[in-house]
């Protein structure tokens, strides 16, 4: 069933990763599998910041050597930055096989992302100016108090809390998904893609790369390669719906903007909200509630209906 | 009128039941009849065990700290006590308050609520004055349900009898598998309106989105907008005098009448080229008007 959320402020920051907590911690019901965030902060040009996993949360159970291979994988990370001439700036791992590294980096970003994702193991939630991308087992509470998102400042925010049903109930099939290598671009869907290999093919003929089996991975990667080719996230989101086969609701994010696609069946549900500095839209209406209690008004969008804010 | 058993009801045909009954019956498309109860005659379709409630006893209940189950339980245990009118504040977007209520009953929702609100009620009067989330009303027997905003996806899906109001936009599916009763959006609706449609009537005030009434077997769709596509199987009629005046009864009734009348409101039903559909359920019998 999966519950997606997303919110942005126009103009301004705010506490971003404690309004996503709440948003889906009342999404919790939805899918108590895993819970992810896309949250969005001041960008930085020239720092980059980069959120990867150097295992599974479930690979900790396997004794005491998964510790020494988790510093093996982490020092090769460390040494695959500095052979592509970035810096390290600070350095925090709020979970054992999770870290959070801020660089600088002047050079080709993809093709040292790639080069880091060679390790065994190692997978890139997220590298971006403004994007961190957090994702792990158990619901919003949990995720968020590890992390530490209740402190989080930023423009925007996707979310989502997971009900497995195309793949495994680990970190690499939980949402967001970032487009690699896309800097900044994320994505969370609800609902099924049934032309999935088709265009999953597609698009490693094309040059992209997989790093799941989840069918919601695909639509980071078309977005990542129409952002690339100049295509605008509007345009992108219309092409979706055309060109992509299955039941989906999705929320897109860049550095500045969030967008959302209802595909031609409007089988998944989405509530809107929308202000002149807000907007804030989830599956259900309680997690909207869950940051704005007072009376507001709220709508539900139609099948094939695209909609972009920007920050 | 005389009274007359269950049995005896049974045993007669449609037009004559709704002769013995007082009612007003209309020909739709096909077979089936629309029948509509007269007003003075709501009494009789009440649950004999449900509580005896009085409209002038009103209480409230904040909802904000409470589970959905907990605020259901209490507006049943507050009919037991009497109270016939139960105002529930800060609903929040709950899920699944108010369903069930099989009695007499004013309920007024101060605010939202989410999926599967009021559903499966049989006999309440229900107002909403924020907006519902998808399924509002589902499978609903008879009373009135107003919602005073938007409203989302398969608003009053299966539903039996009664009337169901949104006085703004609703979402996709609107009506599916409608069986009996009347829906009346005051905005616009969705793709896929009247899915599978098999009796009663639906009023669309706005436009309708994609492939309205697609294999709709019975019923009728007036829409006052525009029309993006028919569905299969889906077609229109000629709007008569009595379309006309239900449809100026029932807007006046709900405050939704369009500036223009209703002269230009297209009717649309079922084609039954492609759908053989027999086995229609008896007739509603708790239609309150």
């Amino acid at each position: 069933m999966c519950g997606i959320a997303g919110l942005i402020h126009k103009g301004k920051s705010s506490s971003v990763g404690s309004e996503m907590t709440a948003m889906l911690q009342a999404l919790k019901h939805r899918g108590p599998d895993s819970t992810g965030y896309a949250v969005y902060g001041t960008p930085t040009e020239g720092d980059y910041i980069m959120r990867l996993k150097v295992a599974e949360a479930e690979d900790m159970e396997k004794g005491r050597g998964i510790h020494q291979v988790i510093k093996d994988r982490i020092a090769a990370v460390e040494e695959i930055l500095a052979e592509h001439g970035a810096k390290i700036k600070s350095k925090d791992a709020p979970r054992e096989y999770s870290l959070r590294y801020v660089i600088t980096h002047s050079g080709d970003t993809g093709e040292m992302a790639a080069h880091i994702e060679e390790t065994e193991g190692v997978e890139i939630l997220s590298m971006g100016n403004g994007l961190e991308l957090i994702k792990d087992l158990g619901d919003a509470s949990v995720v968020s108090a590890a992390y530490g998102l209740n402190d989080f400042q930023g423009t925007h925010a996707i979310g989502h809390t997971r009900m497995a049903t195309e793949s495994d109930v680990d970190i690499k099939s939980a949402h967001p998904y970032w487009a690699f290598p896309y800097n900044d671009v994320s994505v969370v869907h609800n609902g099924q893609i049934t032309n999935y290999w088709i265009m999953r093919r597609e698009m490693e003929r094309k040059g992209h790369r997989f790093m799941s089996n989840c069918d919601s991975e695909l639509l980071a990667v078309y977005t990542a390669h129409n952002l690339a080719n100049g295509v605008s996230l509007e345009e992108s989101l219309r092409r979706s719906i055309q060109e992509i086969d299955g039941v989906f609701t999705y929320l897109v994010a860049t550095k500045d903007q969030l967008g959302m696609a209802k595909d031609t069946m409007a089988a998944k549900p989405l509530v809107l909200y929308e202000s002149d500095d807000l907007i804030a839209m989830a599956s259900e209406e309680v997690a909207i509630r869950a940051i704005l209690p007072q009376e507001i008004d709220t709508y539900d969008p139609y099948d094939e209906e695209v909609r972009v804010w920007q920050a | 009128m005389a009274s007359l058993s269950d049995a005896e009801l049974n045993a007669m045909t449609q037009e004559e039941r709704a002769k013995a009954l007082g009612m007003t019956t209309e020909q739709l498309t096909g077979k089936s009849l629309y029948i509509e109860f007269d007003e003075d005659a709501e009494d009789r379709f009440t649950y004999p065990w449900a509580p005896d409630v009085d409209f002038n006893k009103r209480t409230e209940i904040d909802t904000d700290n409470m589970t959905t189950t907990e605020v259901n339980s209490k507006i049943r245990d507050l009919m037991a006590e009497g109270y016939g009118t139960i105002v529930l504040k800060n609903p929040r977007g709950k899920h699944s308050l108010g369903v069930g209520i099989l009695s007499r009953l004013n309920l007024i929702i101060e605010g939202s609520t989410g999926y599967f609100g009021v559903g499966l009620i049989d006999g309440p009067n229900v107002r909403i004055n924020g907006r519902v989330g998808w399924s509002c009303a589902e499978n609903m027997m008879s009373g009135t349900v107003v919602v005073e905003k938007n409203a989302g996806s398969t608003f009053g899906a299966a539903m039996r009898g009664g009337d169901l109001v949104c006085k703004g936009s609703v979402g996709s599916r609107t009506g599916i598998d409608q069986k009996g009763g009347t829906i009346i959006v005051g905005g616009d609706v969705g793709a896929l309106t009247g899915f599978m449609m098999q009796r009663g009537r639906m009023v669309i005030c706005g436009n309708a989105g994609k492939n309205l009434g697609d294999s709709m077997y019975d019923g009728t769709i007036y829409v006052g907008g525009e029309i993006k596509s028919f569905g299969v199987d889906a077609v229109t009629a000629e709007l008569t005098d009595l379309d006309k005046a239900w449809l100026t009864r029932k807007l006046t009734q709900y405050g939704l009448m369009p500036e223009k009348g209703v002269d230009h409101f297209t009717k649309v039903v079922a084609g039954k080229q492609l759908w053989n559909y027999d086995n229609l359920e008896p007739n509603e019998k708790k239609l309150i008007l």
